[in-house]
């Protein structure tokens, strides 16, 4: 338990640490708010821009959860599809690498295309964006279990959806929500990107037009919403990856009579 | 003793050409709970296939206690399995209850070699599993799981020595812990059949006898058709009503044996001359196939 606050103690202090070096560095070192503004720049910015930053920020996450969730929905019916029987995993292996590794980034300007700049091609490419992680885990946690998990429930004659409700998804459990960490941190570069190059509202464009007008502070300030947002969700996943998937974490804890 | 099994092989041989009807009826008026016929099981294809089974055929009437004994990779597991109907055979067919297997209305409990508990259930939640699956259990499980399945399971806990552990998670038990519960799951149902595939294997003597005891007693009062793989050959004469030996692979049946002694049986039984007698003879006849097995490898080679 001490030990464990020592350690949260030291991240803190770490963090800490790294914002007042900065501050230091630039001040001794002489550095103009346009190349790198302090990180006491970037706070005042913050909080004295707020009401003006605060609907890129809310748009910014709109964006991302939106695309997130709808991503992981189709991704989970996809692995779900995909990981349920040994020949459609096979099959649909390579072309699953193929698409996960081609640079979703790359597919917004054929999203603007299509849609025209705005809300709808940055959510499109946060969706691309978070699929593929989900499908890739979810496929793989169902493809890996163990047949001799599925048979305690093939013997009682249960139905393949029993199976995927019972063994499947509960052991897949771990992989999706390691796939979900990623593909939330994800998400938030492909709306971010796709808010750069098409788009008049979100974090993404304040921080072009920011930069368009030397306003480094202000650009600084939307990475710094950006990294909040992103710690945010991530945490939250955490959590709640904790509550479901503890057995897969265990500590060697044996009792015995 | 190999002449007798010679002759009874090619007997086999013969009724599995023959109709399927007369090979069923003419063993006397009860239709058998199981029934294989001419069963051969190879595992893989082509060259690599191993067979496991070779035209096997075996009848197992209802409320039977049916002990299946014999060398390592005899396929003694693979009938289970077949019973079971996670596996199908590669030639002639399997009936339980008159029907071709996995179309019976017969509720099966079964407990494998490895405990093989859901790791994220506790183990009250994984020997609950089944009545979550079963029906009729199935209908009321969103009202009664809470209660009377919580108390069924705990009771059942309780008779194999777990009472207090139903909310750990397995992997906080010991292996004979997890087996136990285990084989708590396989019996929640109320099976009517039940195929245990060295459930004891992992457990100490003094364990073992323990609940060879509940089984028995269970057995007993709920009278379940029971198929019990074992390596234990004094397992099999305490346990069963019936003994079936069988070869080396590609496993055939051997020797039908039935146990003569009283129930209920109890341990000191076990030291009688009588039930040592048929320890002995079983093992010196799987001691006899075991070595036959390894002359006709050393020959191939």
């Amino acid at each position: 338990m001490m030990a464990k606050l020592r350690q949260k103690a030291a991240s803190i202090a770490l963090i800490l640490g790294f914002f007042v070096f900065w501050e230091l560095a630039c001040l001794a070192l002489g550095v103009s708010d346009i190349i790198l503004p302090r990180p006491s720049q970037v706070f005042y910015t913050l909080f004295s821009r707020w009401p003006a930053i605060m609907p890129h920020a809310a748009q910014t996450l709109y964006t991302t959860l939106v695309g997130f969730a709808i991503g992981v929905a189709i991704g989970v019916c996809l692995g779900a599809l995909i990981g349920s029987s040994k020949i459609a995993y096979d099959t649909a292996y390579p072309l699953l690498v193929g698409f996960s590794s081609t640079p979703k980034i790359a597919v917004v300007p054929i999203f603007v295309l299509w849609f025209g700049a705005g809300t709808v091609p940055a959510i499109l490419t946060s969706i691309a964006i978070s699929i593929f992680p989900v499908v890739v885990n979810v496929s793989t946690g169902l493809a890996t279990t163990e047949p001799e998990l599925e048979d305690v429930l093939r013997t009682l004659k249960a139905r393949k959806l029993d199976i995927l409700w019972n063994v499947g998804l509960p052991r897949a459990m771990p992989y999706f929500f390691a796939s979900l960490k990623v593909a939330v941190t994800l998400a938030f570069v492909g709306t971010v990107l796709a808010e750069t190059v098409a788009s008049n509202r979100g974090i993404g464009n304040m921080m072009m037009i920011a930069s368009s007008t030397f306003n480094v502070p202000l650009v600084f300030a939307g990475l710094f919403v950006l990294a909040t947002l992103g710690i945010c969700l991530y945490v939250g996943f955490s959590l709640t990856e904790k509550h479901f998937t503890g057995w897969a974490n265990r500590k060697s804890e044996i009792v015995t009579v | 003793m190999l002449r007798k099994w010679a002759v009874r092989h090619e007997r086999e041989q013969a009724t599995s050409v023959g109709a399927l009807a007369t090979t069923r009826s003419d063993r006397g008026t009860r239709d058998p709970l199981i029934e294989f016929e001419s069963v051969t099981l190879a595992y893989g294809r082509g060259e690599s296939a191993v067979r496991a089974l070779d035209k096997t055929s075996i009848k197992i009437g209802e409320g039977d206690f049916v002990a299946l004994v014999g060398p390592s990779g005899c396929g003694k597991s693979t009938i289970l399995k077949l019973v079971g109907g996670l596996i199908s055979a590669t030639t002639g067919y399997v009936f339980v209850a008159g029907r071709e297997v996995g179309a019976e209305d017969v509720r099966i409990g079964m407990a494998f070699q490895n405990p093989t508990l859901l790791p994220w259930l506790t183990v009250r939640q994984n020997v609950m599993l089944p009545l979550k699956i079963v029906q009729p259990f199935r209908s009321g499980w969103g009202s009664k799981r809470k209660t009377e399945y919580r108390d069924r399971a705990e009771a059942l806990l309780a008779q194999v020595g777990l009472s207090g552990f139903g909310d750990k998670h397995p992997w906080q038990l010991s292996g004979g812990m997890q087996q136990r519960a285990s084989l708590c799951r396989a019996l929640i149902h109320d099976p009517t059949l039940l195929l245990l595939d060295e459930p004891f294997g992992a457990l100490d003597q003094f364990t073992r006898e323990e609940l060879w005891a509940v089984l028995q007693e269970l057995w007993l009062t709920r009278k379940p058709t029971v198929i019990l793989v074992t390596h234990d050959l004094r397992e099999s004469a305490f346990l069963a009503n019936r003994i079936v030996v069988m070869s080396a692979r590609p496993g055939r049946v051997l020797e039908d044996e039935t146990v003569p002694f009283e129930r209920p049986r109890n341990i000191a039984m076990t030291y009688d001359a009588a039930f040592v007698a048929l320890n002995q003879r079983l093992r010196s006849l799987i001691v006899e196939v075991r070595a036959g097995s390894e002359v006709s490898l050393g020959a191939a080679a």
